[in-house]
């Protein structure tokens, strides 16, 4: 299988990362390298193989959903690209 | 004492304790050192001066009954700190503050440990020689140009440099195997769920582990002493019976089984990594172990596997750097166009190359072909090991395919650059514990290691392995100061 540029535009849309032509086409590249490395793993029959999803044969715990850090507002919209003093600020969504 | 920095954790924490020395002045002569070695660009960010005020204050009323009192460390970038930035090697979290402590940090100045500063890394730990940091490329401290490894390439160019007299790293396919190997170091993975992964920036959920980098296989112990503990805010983290792992080491591994796994013997491997594998089996055999020919089948399918698995993951991870709560924002034209010039701007090549791979093989119509074909050979691959160690107590194999390389070298090719891990993936996708420890050197004189992996939470038998074989090996680091003028 080969990956195109238009495939390229595809996952870049939804990665949410721009990618002009020039990089569309290193990319490519790149990305038909790896994935000819990656099907080797299609020598391998799994018909019959469980997926592992987790090595740790645990199921997960539940906790109760409880507020642990108070009064720490300021510091997290300090760390906004964009702040003012009580909102997180991006660009207009609606006319 | 103008030796401290060459001096083991060990033997400083018993200098501290015997009050032969103070907290300050182990703290003032490492600070000194990484002052002097700017060079090696193994610090991101330095904490210097806040380093040295609070070993003053440990000093004023000293709590000697602490595991690591007043040592100083420094720790890879990849850890949030509290009030201190944490870039994970990244141009996106350039200006992060966290506003909490990841739990592996904070049990580590629990124990009375002082933070030098953050080390470099490879951009959000993917990548094996450093060279995809935003901060630039570590050098290694073995010789000028060449690489230190990675994703761990600072921390393990600090303890080789003595720039710190220990620290941490993580690991999601190699990561503090790989460049321990390359550095001549000490480098533990520990089995997924014995250390908490809350608080670590996150690359690939199912694989991620923080473990010891040390100058020797003690001090890795005494740190994973410190790190493993159960907690409640890492819904993976297992409790389960953690060894007092310094205070039981042996060299007594008389009698236990190691397996040799043929798979490992790869193509192009060369002569001088079969040597050294052949000694190791050697001092192994010299140390009373019983050597054992294993297979592990799979093990060819492992890199192609981690390289549907990791990347999948990542991009679902990475997917909340978007501009808005925190990190680097570009301008757009509207909130679409911001994202993705956020992303595209302030991701690197690797990272965007992973995140696109990761999308892609989640994918409608990919899904089924890739990422759950990966899911299958991945228990495959688990199950390889759980029928060796039916036979066997641990595995001894190459920790990488070759010595350090140059930078640059490889930087073009990724999918070479993938095959570094060749030996160190298939443990993180077992989620089993391994460590590696220097072993020898190549022709240049550049250090070699080799791996012991273990059973899943047995990581206090491969520390036994690793010490008995560490005293018959004997390594000594080549170590010129080659970077102080």
């Amino acid at each position: 299988m080969s990956i195109d540029l238009k495939t390229i535009k595809h996952i870049s849309k939804l990665s949410r990362i721009s990618v002009d032509e020039q990089k569309a086409e290193k990319l490519a590249g790149d990305l038909n390298s790896i994935f000819e490395f990656i099907e080797k793993l299609n020598e391998l029959n799994t018909d019959k193989v469980e997926p592992l999803t987790s090595v740790a044969e645990t199921t997960l715990k539940f906790r109760s959903d409880e507020v642990k850090s108070e009064n720490i507002r300021e510091q997290i919209i300090k760390n906004s690209p964009e702040d003012n003093e009580d909102f997180f600020v991006v660009p207009k969504v609606v006319e | 004492m103008s030796d401290i920095t060459t001096q083991s954790l060990t033997s400083l924490v018993k200098n501290i304790k015997n009050k032969k020395l103070s907290s300050e002045e182990v703290t003032q002569a490492f600070v000194d050192r990484s002052e002097k070695s700017k060079e090696l660009n193994a610090y991101i960010t330095e904490d210097f001066s806040n380093a040295i005020n609070k070993a003053k204050k440990f000093d004023q009323n000293p709590n000697l009954d602490l595991k690591l009192p007043g040592i100083p460390m420094a720790v890879k970038d990849l850890f949030c700190t509290e009030n201190i930035r944490t870039t994970a090697g990244s141009k996106i979290l350039e200006n992060f503050i966290p506003t909490y402590e990841s739990t592996v940090t904070q049990n580590i100045w629990n124990e009375g440990a002082i933070l030098l500063g953050k080390l470099n890394c490879d951009e959000f730990a993917m990548g094996s020689s450093n060279e995809t940091s935003f901060y630039g490329n570590v050098q290694n401290p073995i010789d000028n140009g060449l690489v230190p490894g990675g994703s761990s390439g600072g921390s393990a160019a600090a303890v080789s440099g003595q720039l710190t007299p220990i620290t941490i790293g993580t690991d999601t396919g190699g990561s503090i195997r790989q460049p321990a190997s390359f550095t001549g170091t000490v480098g533990l993975k520990p089995t997924y769920g014995s250390c908490s992964r809350y608080g670590i920036v996150a690359f690939a959920s199912s694989l991620d582990q923080a473990g010891p980098m040390a100058q020797n296989v003690e001090d890795c112990a005494l740190l994973q002493e410190v790190i493993s503990t159960y907690d409640k805010k890492d819904s993976t983290s297992i409790d389960f019976k953690r060894n007092d792992y310094s205070k039981e080491l042996t060299k007594n591994i008389k009698g236990k089984k190691i397996g040799i796994p043929k798979e490992y013997r790869v193509e192009g491997m060369p002569k001088e990594i079969e040597d050294l594998w052949q000694k190791g089996i050697q001092y192994a055999k010299e140390c009373g172990a019983e050597i054992i020919d294993i297979s592990l089948p799979n093990t060819s399918y492992a890199l192609p596997t981690y390289y549907i698995v990791a990347p999948a993951e990542a991009s679902s991870n990475l997917a909340r750097y978007d501009g808005v709560k925190y990190g680097f924002r570009a301008k757009g034209e509207n909130l679409i166009d911001m994202y993705e010039k956020t992303r595209s701007e302030g991701f690197g090549a690797e990272v965007q190359r992973r995140i696109m791979i990761g999308t892609y093989v989640l994918s409608s119509g990919y899904y089924d072909a890739y990422y759950l074909k990966a899911q299958k050979v991945r228990k495959l691959i688990k199950n390889d090991f759980d029928e060796a160690y039916k036979k066997v107590d641990a595995i001894l194999t190459p920790s990488t395919p070759s010595s350090a390389f140059k930078i640059g070298e490889k930087k073009d090719d990724p999918v070479s650059m993938y095959l570094n891990d060749i030996f160190t993936v298939p443990v993180n996708l077992a989620g089993l514990p391994a460590i590696s420890i220097p072993a020898g050197h190549d022709a240049s004189g550049y250090p070699l290691g080799l791996q012991i992996i273990g059973k899943a939470f047995k990581e206090q038998e491969i520390l036994n392995v690793a010490y008995a074989m560490e005293d018959k090996i004997n390594f000594k680091n080549k170590i010129t100061d080659w970077w102080i003028k």
